[in-house]
């Protein structure tokens, strides 16, 4: 079975394996090692490590895309924000009569702007099948609506990137109304529970960061099941020579579309993971500046390797929590220069860096895998 | 407070030695005569008194009025000098000469008998304080006199008023003052006024038609609603015109925004996201163009001009020689790139000046706005950057058709390699259309600034929407830059009534995207080889 083709490589077996033995450490790490003691995991740094992982979950979403078909998507910050908005409007249902205005149905902000009934996209959110769903259908939806919109007429290469970018902007600009129903600029927070733990205990917590780590090896397996099928090798066509495989009897647009609309799926679910652990879903999450970052993540780790993404996303997220409190003015000043610095200095990023040295030893020449950017 | 009641002491014991020897003076005074026919218990000796006033031609006469009518004009009941009040509060207050207006320490307010008023004379003085800026020599001042008599006339005004249109020299008041006897005669059942008032926008005019559409003459009221239909239609016209200007002018800032973008995208393919930056740094260049000249705004904008050109140019040929060069026909690093110089550049502005956003002043000329009639009236900022952007843009043309350097990037652009053995150093031609382009960009931060807040985030603001026009006017394409932005300026402000801002601004960026995906060339697609770039 295609699914079950990445676990005869070398490379996802490492990946898997280090990825499984880093959540069985931070686990034993956080319950077995009592508090004080220098090896103790805080339950600050689990929901921290979490965090990282379903940034690292969004990362890979972007590198199928970006660096299996070639599309740079300035976007896929929106398809986490839909996913995480879903996800939060299940928890804010699940709040119940113990807001502040201890409306049994209505969240606070919709007591506070006077509504008097639940709009209708509001419905079923209660019921965690259905929110579950729509964390990988909303996003995929506007996916499917947007690609199929773009790819047919052959947008691609700069001007995709630039109506991807203008797509979150235009929904940041959406969600930031009051009368959208998402609570405007404040987003959805206060949350409670989730399938009935409490999200405020550690284990909830840790229980969250596990589940985060097998989403993203879950994700990681799919992905890598896609790019070595014959479908991702269409797709590696279609990133190197677009016009030559259309020519070879391709539909270059349905094969796009198809892994667009995964990648918009993971990306969502990533960010379903992500709020929980967070505690809140705002506006922000669509907004251009985030998107960007993502893509950077994937740059400095190395595009079109799916583990460089998970490098790319632990360090640069790593580095912005340190940045962020050591000194907060530097922090702009590190991220744009790693901008800078990755492109003209590091086109393959740290997995390349990584990959030219054991080709070194290996006396190999040749890795198909490797983008070519299509000048285009 | 207690300062002020440490001094009251000294300041009466002032007043005791110095008090009375104004007043010896004051008894010459023509104005002390007027004044005293004031001091009398009958209210028409009073009317008569204003009268009196206002016909002196004195020119403390306004004061006087107005301080009668605020009731601050006293006499005091000893000496008989006219004082005005200036602060009546506790027991003794702080008083002024009514003639000669010096200050004249303080005085208990027993001693002080106010001038009475009744809602007559408050009638008669509010019309007369209006009539008395018809004789001022100022024509804005008479003009703003009589708009503000328009509708606020009664039979006591009306000689008075014709004696004043008969000498006015000015066409615009005479028309004003005229309107506002016919809307006095339009009260009274005058049928033929109504013909005066026709098309006017003022909104006092339309409140006396409009009650006199409700008037139990049929005829009154049948004319009154027809020149209420007509001023109707002129006042859709205006405001139809009002939105076309705001939407041209919106339109002038993203064509500025867009421009350069248009010659370092459009011409030379490449993908700078730090061209909002570099807007900001023409901004910046103003305000500190501002500092340097102080208390010379104009000045400071006229030389930010070149200035501001100058350093976004360097600025840009920094980005160029620093990370753009090693980055050639690859535009998605390019883009990549760039986003982290507008991160360094933005960071850069908040540690070395101020996170805060700094104000830039406009000059005298460029604040206020043109009248074209009473609905309408063109804010003259907007004005300017609406011709400095269609002078730019002509600039822009000229130096890409008729200069050697324009030449030299077309044929760049088309073919590099031919281009460069033809010897052109294609090399130097990328710096300066790199130069330009960021250049312009510079140029659009000097006008932003006298229309928006200037600070780091100035950039980030048009970066998306400047994309946006270059996009949907057609890469490659200046006369598509400015279609394009003039046009999406208008489309956004005729959405926005209905739509709000933030919607209005949602459909537009909708729009553009389905737009590409019908037109992924955008409007103006460039023909030929250049084409499959």
């Amino acid at each position: 079975m295609w699914l079950l083709q990445p676990f005869n490589e070398g490379a996802t077996r490492l990946f898997l394996g280090v990825l499984l033995a880093c959540l069985a450490l931070v686990t034993v790490l956080h319950l077995a090692v009592p508090a004080g003691h220098p090896l103790h995991v805080s339950a600050y740094t689990v929901t921290l490590l979490g965090k990282y992982l379903s940034y690292a979950l969004l990362a890979v979403a972007v590198d199928l895309v970006w660096g299996y078909l070639g599309i740079l998507s300035l976007g896929h910050g929106a398809f986490f924000a839909l996913g995480g908005y879903a996800m939060g409007m299940y928890l804010m249902r699940q709040i119940g009569d113990r807001g502040t205005y201890g409306d049994p149905i209505l969240p606070d902000f919709m007591v506070f702007l006077n509504w008097d009934s639940l709009p209708w996209y509001w419905l079923g959110f209660d019921m965690p099948w259905f929110a579950f769903l729509m964390v990988m259908l909303a996003p995929g939806a506007l996916a499917l609506v947007f690609g199929f919109l773009a790819f047919r007429s052959r947008v691609t290469g700069v001007y995709l990137s630039i109506i991807t970018q203008a797509m979150t902007f235009a929904l940041m600009l959406a969600f930031f109304r009051n009368e959208m129903g998402f609570g405007g600029n404040n987003g959805l927070t206060d949350f409670r529970e989730l399938l009935g733990f409490d999200l405020r205990t550690d284990v909830t917590r840790l229980g969250l960061f596990v589940a985060t780590g097998l989403a993203l090896a879950l994700g990681y397996v799919l992905c890598r099941a896609i790019v070595t099928s014959k479908l991702g090798r269409v797709s590696v066509a279609c990133r190197d020579a677009e016009a030559r495989t259309r020519f070879l009897g391709y539909r270059v647009e349905r094969f796009q579309l198809f892994v667009f609309v995964v990648s918009a799926m993971l990306a969502g679910v990533a960010g379903a993971l992500y709020v929980p652990q967070v505690g809140i879903i705002n506006p922000s999450e669509f907004s251009p500046i985030f998107s960007i970052e993502i893509v950077l993540w994937v740059a400095l780790g190395g595009r079109g390797t799916l583990y460089g993404a998970v490098i790319g996303a632990l360090l640069v997220n790593y580095a912005k929590t340190v940045f962020t409190g050591a000194m907060p003015d530097a922090w702009l000043f590190a991220l744009g220069g790693m901008f800078v610095l990755v492109t003209v200095f590091l086109p393959k990023g740290v997995a390349g860096l990584l990959s030219y040295r054991l080709k070194r030893k290996e006396h190999q020449s040749d890795d198909s895998s490797t983008p070519q950017e299509a000048t285009s | 407070m207690r300062m002020i009641r440490s001094f009251v002491p000294g300041l009466l014991l002032l007043f005791l030695l110095v008090g009375f020897v104004p007043v010896a003076q004051a008894q010459d005074d023509p104005g002390q005569a007027l004044l005293e026919s004031l001091a009398t218990e009958s209210y028409a000796e009073k009317s008569e008194a204003i009268e009196a006033i206002i016909t002196s031609g004195d020119e403390r006469s306004r004061r006087w009025l107005e301080e009668l009518l605020d009731g601050k004009l006293q006499r005091h009941k000893d000496s008989g000098r006219f004082v005005i009040v200036v602060e009546n509060r506790g027991r003794s207050w702080p008083v002024i000469d009514a003639l000669s207006f010096d200050d004249a320490g303080e005085m208990s307010r027993r001693d002080l008998d106010r001038i009475g008023i009744n809602n007559a004379l408050r009638g008669q003085l509010q019309s007369a304080l209006a009539v008395l800026d018809l004789y001022t020599d100022d024509v804005d001042d008479r003009r703003e006199a009589a708009r503000e008599l328009l509708g606020s006339m009664d039979a006591t005004l009306v000689e008075p008023l014709r004696e004043v249109i008969a000498d006015e020299g000015d066409a615009e008041v005479r028309r004003l003052l005229e309107q506002g006897l016919a809307i006095h005669r339009l009260s009274e059942g005058d049928i033929d006024a109504i013909a005066e008032l026709e098309g006017s926008l003022n909104s006092r005019v339309r409140a006396a038609l409009n009650s006199a559409a409700r008037s139990d003459d049929p005829l009154i009221a049948d004319a009154a609603s027809a020149a209420l239909d007509d001023i109707e239609q002129k006042r859709r016209l205006n405001s139809g015109l009002e939105t076309l200007y705001f939407g041209l002018s919106l339109g002038s800032v993203l064509v500025l925004a867009a421009i350069g973008l248009a010659i370092t995208f459009g011409v030379m393919g490449v993908i700078n996201m730090a061209h909002g930056e570099l807007i900001m740094l023409g901004a910046y260049t103003t305000w500190a163009m501002q500092q340097l000249l102080p208390g010379q705004p104009g000045l400071a904008l006229v030389l930010s001009i070149p200035a501001g050109f100058l350093v976004a140019a360097l600025a840009g040929i920094a980005i160029e020689r620093g990370v753009i060069q090693f980055l050639k026909g690859r535009p998605l690093e390019t883009l990549l790139a760039t986003f982290g110089v507008s991160l360094i550049l933005q960071q850069l502005v908040r540690t070395v000046i101020s996170p805060q956003n700094r104000t830039v002043v406009s000059p005298d000329w460029m604040s206020g706005s043109l009248m074209i009639n009473e609905g309408l009236s063109l804010t003259l900022n907007r004005l300017f950057v609406l011709g400095f952007a269609l002078v730019v843009f002509a600039g822009l043309m000229l130096v890409m058709r008729r200069t050697r350097l324009g030449l030299e990037v077309r044929a760049v652009t088309q073919n590099r390699a031919m281009a460069r053995a033809m010897g052109i150093r294609a090399t130097r031609v990328d710096i300066m259309t790199f130069a330009l382009g960021s250049g312009v960009a510079g140029l659009a931060g000097v006008a932003l600034s006298q229309l928006t807040n200037v600070g780091p985030n100035l950039g980030q603001n048009y970066i998306i929407d400047s994309f946006m026009v270059v996009v949907f006017g057609g890469v490659g394409n200046l006369w598509g830059t400015l279609v394009a932005g003039l046009s999406l300026g208008v489309i956004n402000q005729v959405l926005e009534p209905w739509a709000g801002a933030v919607l209005a601004k949602i459909i537009v960026l909708v729009f553009i995207i389905l737009f590409i995906q019908k037109r992924p060339r955008g409007l103006f697609p460039q023909k030929g080889r250049a084409a499959e770039g």
